[in-house]
């Protein structure tokens, strides 16, 4: 079972969100990046234990520039073979999606397979235009994949409930929370890593199918309104009046 | 210039939030003199159908073939892009739930558009979308560099219409060859009698606080009497307190509901990523110093072992009213 893993650089969950003063960048000073926790938790861990019972190679894909190596070296130590890096800025995600499926398309894959969302863009896009570049189905936010031959089944989440699939291989699927848990890399892998082949390479359509005009933050809140514990009547009496929510 | 919306559906109904994705096309369509199409695959239900006329919907196509029953978005995909070349439409829209966020990116790739996923409003007037980015922290201001868009919008992104009109029907054949459907759906769980999260206009969430999952009962209760969906932190999820559908934050899912009870929270930043676009947030917590009271609207210290019972109480004597 070969599969490919696309995984991606986002600030760390604690990150304090700036952008340059005209508001056309992240402001990434001091900020720590990781990568992308659907990414490695659920998604690059159910590909180490399938390779782990079925055998295979898993290779790590990602868009960025040299920045990004530290976390894809943190993909091979907890259990990727080899890495592949496009060159390039990974804010458009048709970008990405079209590079990352041209190298799919000239290596034979069985499963790609990423997290249901990056924690800075949240569009549940990647793994959708893959599957459309490469003409595959897609199974977005899964919560389960066990393989059978060449079929695999999966449960993904579907308003109020989930749904148990069955779908034959070739297959891109999103992962979601319940598909696997986090692993540490351990200093074994840390040290493989560092030998692993990491290759860079160079997209061939450069075109974005769009930018950012500006980006900006939320109005500061305003201070909490505190009610006493013996006066649950005004917390009704605001709830309905003020802010008209019952 | 006319624009399509994917008229999501579940047992032969349109789903709720595809009326404010109509409401959202019918305004996209207005400003250029256009006209709204919605496309339903599979079972349909004609009055159904003529019913969303009052959200802005000109004409609905259904699409009436068994084989759609499973969702597989690449089959979607080829349906969607059959019925635009027959039908030309500039823009394509989606509500930004479970199937919008898989089929709209690749109907986009498809068709070559710009998507924007999670747009909270219509284009403003230099044709840019704001949608939400680093999980609530910020907003972006898309362009789009491509002729057309496809959009998958949120609620209260552009309102809800009350028009008195029938949408017109048609019936299509996007002809698509059995070696289309490769996804089985082999069995479907539902909780019944629960309103899904992802939906919910009230959410009653509660964290580590509680002391074990024995305690949800009246978690259970408040959601009942405010017709509330139940949610929870990441470790409660993580400890199997309670399912991990439930576990609302920056790795979980996140919720947009017009009132979030936090109960039991200390809310980390990673909790609130998730819920800080909620718009009436009241935290529950024996800390004064805990940091969700930072991102709440209204307050209470206190014991939720205390509180929550009363406000039960005191909020069933408000319905009953
Ligand atoms: C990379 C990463 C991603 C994460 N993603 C998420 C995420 O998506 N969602 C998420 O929720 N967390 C997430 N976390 C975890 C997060 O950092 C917090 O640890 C977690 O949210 C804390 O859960 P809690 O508030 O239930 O528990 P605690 O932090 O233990 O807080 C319990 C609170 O209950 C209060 N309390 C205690 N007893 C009572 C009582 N009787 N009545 C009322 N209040 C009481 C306490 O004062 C305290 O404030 C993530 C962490 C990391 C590192």
């Amino acid at each position: 079972m070969n599969i490919l893993v696309p995984v991606r650089k986002v600030p760390d969950t604690t990150a304090k969100i700036a952008f340059t003063p005209d508001g056309k960048s992240f402001d990434a000073n001091g900020v720590q990046f990781v990568m992308n926790p659907t990414d490695e938790w659920y998604a690059l861990v159910r590909a180490i234990e399938l390779k782990e019972s079925l055998g295979g190679k898993i290779t790590l894909i990602n868009v960025g520039d040299a920045d990004n190596d530290q976390i894809i070296r943190k993909g091979l130590a907890i259990g990727g073979d080899d890495a592949v890096r496009i060159e390039g800025d990974a804010r458009d995600a048709h970008f990405c999606a079209k590079a990352i499926s041209a190298y799919a398309k000239d290596n034979a894959f069985d499963l790609i397979i990423t997290g249901k969302e990056a924690i800075d863009d949240n569009g549940f896009q990647l793994a959708s235009m893959i599957s459309e570049y490469m003409d595959w189905p897609l199974i977005s936010q899964a919560t389960r994949l066990d393989v059978e031959g060449d079929i695999f089944h999966l449960s993904r989440e579907i308003e109020g409930g989930h749904e148990d699939i069955e779908v034959s291989k070739p297959l891109v699927v999103s992962a979601s929370k319940g598909m696997a848990e986090q692993r540490i890399p351990n200093m074994r892998g840390i040290m493989m890593a560092r030998s692993k082949p990491l290759n860079v390479i160079q997209a061939e359509d450069a075109s974005v199918a769009s930018e950012v005009a500006k980006y900006a933050l939320p109005p500061e809140k305003g201070d909490v309104k505190l009610i006493d514990a013996d006066n649950i009547d005004e917390l009704i009496t605001l709830l309905k009046n003020e802010a008209k929510a019952i | 210039m006319n624009v399509l919306v994917y008229l999501d559906s579940a047992d032969g109904r349109v789903k709720k939030p595809v009326y404010e994705a109509i409401s959202y096309a019918k305004k996209l369509a207005q400003s250029a003199g256009g006209q709204v199409h919605g496309l339903v695959l599979g079972a349909s239900d004609e009055a159904d159908l003529k019913s969303l006329g009052k959200y802005g919907l000109d004409v609905a196509h259904h699409v009436d073939d068994a084989r759609f029953s499973s969702f597989d978005s690449r089959a979607y995909s080829m349906a969607i892009g059959r019925f635009i070349e027959a039908n030309p439409c500039a823009h394509v829209v989606f509500s930004f739930n479970h199937r919008g966020m898989a089929l709209a990116p690749r109907v986009a790739a498809r068709l070559d558009l710009t998507y924007v996923p999670g747009a909270m409003a219509l284009p403003a007037e230099d044709g840019t979308v704001v949608r939400g980015v680093n999980s609530g922290k910020a907003f972006a201001h898309v362009k789009a560099n491509k002729s057309g868009m496809v959009l998958a919008v949120m609620s209260n992104a552009a309102g809800l219409l009350d028009e008195s009109a029938e949408a017109s029907l048609a019936s299509f054949d996007p002809g698509l060859s059995d070696d289309a459907f490769l996804v089985k759906v082999v069995k479907v769980e539902k909780m019944e009698g629960t309103i899904p999260l992802t939906e919910a206009d009230r959410v009653v969430s509660a964290g580590r606080g509680l002391k074990g999952p024995e305690n949800w009962g009246m978690i259970e209760e408040l959601a009942d009497t405010l017709s509330a969906a139940t949610a929870c932190s990441r470790p409660v999820s993580d400890v199997g307190w309670r399912p991990h559908h439930e576990h609302v934050g920056q790795t979980g899912i996140t919720v947009r509901p017009n009132l979030y009870f936090a109960i039991g929270i200390s809310g980390a930043i990673q909790h609130l990523a998730g819920v800080n676009q909620s718009r009436t947030i009241v935290v529950i917590n024996t800390d004064p110093e805990a940091p969700f009271f930072k991102a709440a609207d209204y307050g209470i210290v206190g014991d939720a072992f205390d509180v929550v019972p009363k406000l039960n109480a005191a909020l069933r004597t408000h319905f009953a009213a």
